[in-house]
């Protein structure tokens, strides 16, 4: 374990985030939040999951507790003292793995002791033995290029746990992975901490994958959007190793959902969240293509789930995780084409009307509910009508989002907007001269 | 864990020569006992150089050919501890950018020739000595290699991947150690194909800095390049001969044990991780890799770098973001305008103190003419080399037999053939305005030439195939599939092409043979006419009209039509 003689039985706190808040700053100088107050206390010997959607900044809490970036607001304190930078103790598992592709495997890894500055053989001697340790005997002069992608990995875990961190911080370290190779590396992992094996205090996962976060933590953040902010935690107490199709795993899966699709202000604990909040012109969309929305409709309108369907249930039945479902089934309840609440999706008549009909049909109930419920596209068309010329600049729009939010949203934003514009036919948009006009080349 | 069970690859190994090892002893030790004769040679007196004058015998031109190598080798190391210092500075601090970056893009449009006055202040540093000759020709190769390197540079290391840079502050690597195990490697592709783009470059210009004059002070280094220059005098069209068969082996040699093995190292530096591409090949870098005694040199060069890790560091502590101070950052670019205006009034108040007014108009339409003659030129070699470079690019074998030749015949000096070219236009009596044109364009149309290479060779075979498929042939073949998929590529290779020109024009506008006079009218004879006379207040006119032709240029012309060439064709 820890060099440092860990004392037997301290549930010290490691890490005690309090009062964090992050805001970048838009183009007018107006700041933008997107951690608020969140509060954390990481004990040693836990594994602690955050889970949220993209835009929840849990990466950014990610970045801040391990130094790369600093809070706007409040205190990160790493035993008991603040961290004002990239904290020795504190080391990281990359979702792109970001190895060096110069280094070999032995490189890579040794590069954390080299810039401890330790003796020679103390480096070679400890890496050897972390390379040992995580599967990567043989491998030592390979290059990364060489390796696939669990590989790369491994050789990304190595590299951080060779300093024998407090804290392993890891930042959806299986998404880039396939689900076979991320099973496999996840099971290593929980087996090789079990046994007590890592050398490592405790661990922060970011992960936007619900059955992961349940199998692997032992306790849930669970962050809202907009800004990110804990809205719920959940303990998970089954034993490891957990079993996925146990009730009680599946029970749990469920749960978070509910927490997930659940909205700020309304009841928790599954109850029904109401109307979804109101979008203006100014709330940032996710760019989801049309070819999903009706994909998702109609497999919920097809038995066996007959316009009813249970989220966890259907997005394993799509091969979806969490995150990639999220974004589509809100836009289809923004549309006023589905509801979702209480971890289901529920088609509204729109939607089954459109699960019936043909593709001009689908258009045209598309096109009445883009111009009904998304005010930025009847904003958009509306811009259109009235000028003369019937064309407005793309500069146009996309300055008057980015009063709202940083410019990454406002253009992903707009592109949503205009590819479901396209798809409904109610305006057109030339990317050469970034204009949007009302003649399609009929 | 006991030493039993470490792997053999990481366990040291004894060291036994073997004969990649007999072959780099022998160029190494070749390599060293020359250096120390060249270094002997800067200490001597200039006097000496006259007492000693250019001997047009072949047998005289190994020993020219390896002190022009040596000069080329010099100015690149130069070129490299600038790039690495001064676009380090200007990627680290924002506020150096705001000066560093536009000078850098000034002094990349400047006519390399035109730093040629500089050779009076080099030769003042050590009075009488070599030694200030041969920086005075170093510094010129430098100026025409400098500027791109540490450009591509600057923008490796402002492009560095999120990840990597937040791998190497989270494992707490040193300035040092984040410099050299990082930004480096990093930046090595493009540092890399930007080293070979200045070679080739200097090539032409240490040919052309050996055999100075400016105004009284004329300085003829031992080298090819004054080889050059006395068989011109002497009209000696053998001798030509013979210097261009030396320059190609230079080349050659420096290609095969400097450059191959770079790039095929540089393969090694890509980020992208798949092994889609043919791996270059060199016998160089194989030497140098199985080669024990280099591997231990290597080892013991790495570990002196080492020491620098081992230097305290502290953790570069993040600060909280704040908006910039508005006033401080107005004070600082108020500064900067101050002095920029300050040295542009001092230099017009010089220009115009020795100049009419009227002759700034006349230097105008000097321009004028010129650019005339690059616009015809680089349409004439884009008619020319866009269909052959698409009719090569297409068939991957050609294209692996032509791209080196092609290279090759980029590096290679023009300036050395233009003696051939000139005594033809004596002989015939050609009109110079037209005929000695075509020099400017000779040596940088090869640009344009492997680049449409290169585009045609990366257009996708599906795209070929689908082509075929809907039987899409002659014009409609060009116009939908060919041209747009190159041009991209052909915008890159036509900028490096026009510039080259630009910079061309004042060796090319203006040529002797023997005692024959040969003058174009245009900017380049002006500025080369005004250096010669040694007539400072024209040469800097010359040149400033020149920069400001280049860099107008640029932006109203070129840049606008790579942004569009970028974003219209790129293939996702």
């Amino acid at each position: 374990m820890n060099d440092a003689a860990m004392p037997a039985a301290a549930p010290e706190a490691l890490l005690e985030v309090e009062h964090i808040g992050r805001s970048f700053f838009k183009p007018d100088g107006d700041p933008l939040l997107v951690l608020e107050d969140v509060n954390l206390r990481l004990k040693r010997g836990e594994i602690v999951g955050l889970l949220g959607r993209s835009g929840s900044g849990k990466s950014t809490l990610l970045r801040l507790i391990a130094g790369l970036d600093a809070p706007s607001r409040g205190t990160v304190r790493y035993l008991g003292t603040p961290v004002a930078g990239p904290a020795e103790g504190i080391s990281m598992v990359f979702q792109g793995f970001a190895l060096f592709p110069w280094l070999t495997v032995l490189g890579n890894v040794q590069l954390g002791l080299e810039a401890m500055r330790l003796p020679e053989a103390e480096i070679r001697k400890r890496s050897l033995a972390a390379i040992d340790l995580i599967g990567l005997d043989g491998y030592e002069s390979a290059y990364p290029r060489e390796l696939s992608g669990g590989m790369r990995q491994r050789v990304g875990f190595a590299r951080a746990l060779v300093v024998h961190p407090n804290i392993l911080l890891m930042d959806e370290p299986f998404s880039a992975l396939d689900v076979l190779t991320a099973e496999t590396l996840r099971n290593d992992f929980l087996d090789l901490w079990g046994r007590g094996e890592l050398p490592i205090g405790a661990v922060l996962l970011v992960t936007h994958n619900i059955e992961e976060a349940v199998q692997m933590c032992d306790r849930l953040l669970i962050f809202s959007t907009h800004p990110g902010r804990v809205v719920s935690e959940i303990p998970i107490d089954l034993p490891q190793p957990r079993e996925p199709l146990d009730p009680r795993f599946r029970a749990l899966v469920d749960r978070v959902y509910v927490e997930m699709t659940a909205r700020p202000g309304h009841g928790r604990d599954g109850a029904r969240a109401e109307r979804p909040a109101p979008v203006g012109i100014g709330t940032p969309l996710d760019h989801v293509s049309t070819n999903l929305l009706a994909g998702l409709i109609e497999a919920v309108s097809e038995p066996p789930y007959g316009g009813r369907a249970d989220l966890p249930a259907i997005a394993q039945a799509l091969h979806m995780e969490g995150d990639d479902l999220f974004p589509v089934a809100e836009t289809l309840q923004m549309l006023r084409l589905a509801e979702v609440g209480g971890g289901d999706i529920r088609l509204t008549e729109a939607g089954l009307a459109f699960a019936h009909s043909d593709t001009d049909e689908r258009k045209s109930l598309f096109a009445r509910h883009l111009l009904a419920y998304v005010p930025l596209a009847a904003h958009v068309r509306r811009v259109l009508d009235e000028r003369s010329a019937h064309r407005a600049p793309k500069s146009r729009f996309l300055d008057e989002l980015e009063d709202n939010m940083a410019e990454e949203a406002a253009e992903q934003t707009l592109r949503a907007v205009i590819s479901w514009g396209r798809y409904a036919e109610i305006f057109a948009y030339d990317d050469q001269r970034q204009v949007f006009t009302l003649e399609n080349p009929a | 864990m006991s030493t039993e069970r470490l792997p053999i690859s990481v366990l040291r190994r004894r060291f036994v020569p073997g004969r990649w090892d007999v072959l780099a002893f022998v160029l190494v030790f070749a390599a060293l006992a020359y250096l120390a004769h060249a270094a002997y040679g800067l200490t001597r007196p200039l006097s000496h150089l006259e007492s000693e004058p250019i001997s047009l015998s072949p047998w005289a031109l190994p020993g020219y050919a390896a002190q022009t190598a040596l000069r080329m080798l010099v100015a690149m190391l130069a070129s490299l501890l600038f790039t690495f210092t001064y676009a380090t500075l200007a990627a680290k601090s924002r506020r150096a950018a705001t000066v560093l970056v536009p000078l850098l893009d000034i002094l990349q449009s400047v006519p390399i020739l035109g730093f040629s006055f500089l050779i009076v202040f080099f030769l003042s540093l050590t009075p009488g000595r070599v030694a200030g000759a041969e920086m005075a020709a170093v510094f010129l190769v430098f100026t025409s290699q400098a500027w791109n390197m540490a450009f591509s540079f600057y923008h490796s290391l402002r492009s560095i991947p999120q990840e990597l840079d937040e791998a190497a502050r989270a494992f707490h690597l040193g300035p040092w150690m984040r410099f050299w195990r990082l930004e480096v490697p990093f930046a090595m592709p493009a540092l890399i194909w930007n080293m070979m783009m200045s070679m080739s470059g200097g090539w032409f210009f240490v040919v052309a800095a050996e055999a100075i004059s400016v105004g009284h002070t004329t300085v003829t280094l031992p080298g090819i390049g004054s080889y050059i220059a006395r068989a011109i005098a002497a009209r000696d069209l053998g001798a030509i001969g013979w210097a261009i068969g030396a320059m190609s082996v230079v080349i050659l040699i420096y290609d095969q044990i400097i450059f191959r093995p770079l790039i095929a190292s540089a393969d090694w530096f890509r980020l992208e991780q798949e092994s889609g591409l043919t791996p270059s090949r060199s016998w160089a870098l194989t030497m140098m890799r199985r080669s024990r005694l280099l591997s231990l040199t290597a080892g013991a060069f790495a570990g002196v770098l080492r020491l620098g890790f081992s230097h305290p560091n502290e953790p570069r502590r993040v600060a909280r973001e704040r908006t910039h101070s508005r006033w401080r950052e107005s004070l600082w670019y108020g500064a900067v305008a101050l002095v920029v205006a300050a040295i542009g009034w001092a230099t017009a108040r010089y220009v115009f103190a020795h100049i009419r007014p009227y002759e700034v108009l006349h230097v105008v339409g000097l321009g004028l003419l010129t650019l005339l003659r690059v616009v015809v030129l680089i349409a004439l070699a884009s008619a020319i080399w866009v269909p052959i470079g698409v009719y090569v690019g297409l068939r991957p074998r050609l294209a692996a037999a032509v791209q080196p030749v092609a290279q090759f015949l980029a590096a290679f000096p023009v300036n050395l053939l233009f003696p051939v070219v000139v005594s033809g236009i004596v002989a015939y009596r050609l009109n110079p305005n037209i005929w000695l044109s075509p020099l400017m364009i000779l040596g940088t149309q090869w640009y344009i030439l492997f680049n449409v290479i290169a585009g045609a060779s990366s257009l996708p075979n599906e795209l070929k195939q689908v082509g075929s498929n809907l039987k899409v042939r002659g014009w409609l073949w060009w116009r939908r599939i060919a041209l747009p998929a190159v041009f991209p590529f052909y915008v890159t290779g036509a900028i490096t092409a026009a510039g080259g020109a630009w910079n061309a024009s004042i060796v090319s506008e203006v040529a002797d043979w023997g005692n024959k006079h040969l003058a174009a009218s245009g900017l380049g004879a002006y500025i080369a006419n005004a250096t010669r006379a040694g007539n400072f207040a024209r040469t800097v006119l010359g040149i400033v009209v020149m920069s400001l032709f280049v860099v107008i240029i640029n932006r109203l012309f070129w840049r606008p039509l790579y942004a569009r060439a970028e974003r219209k064709f790129r293939m996702s």
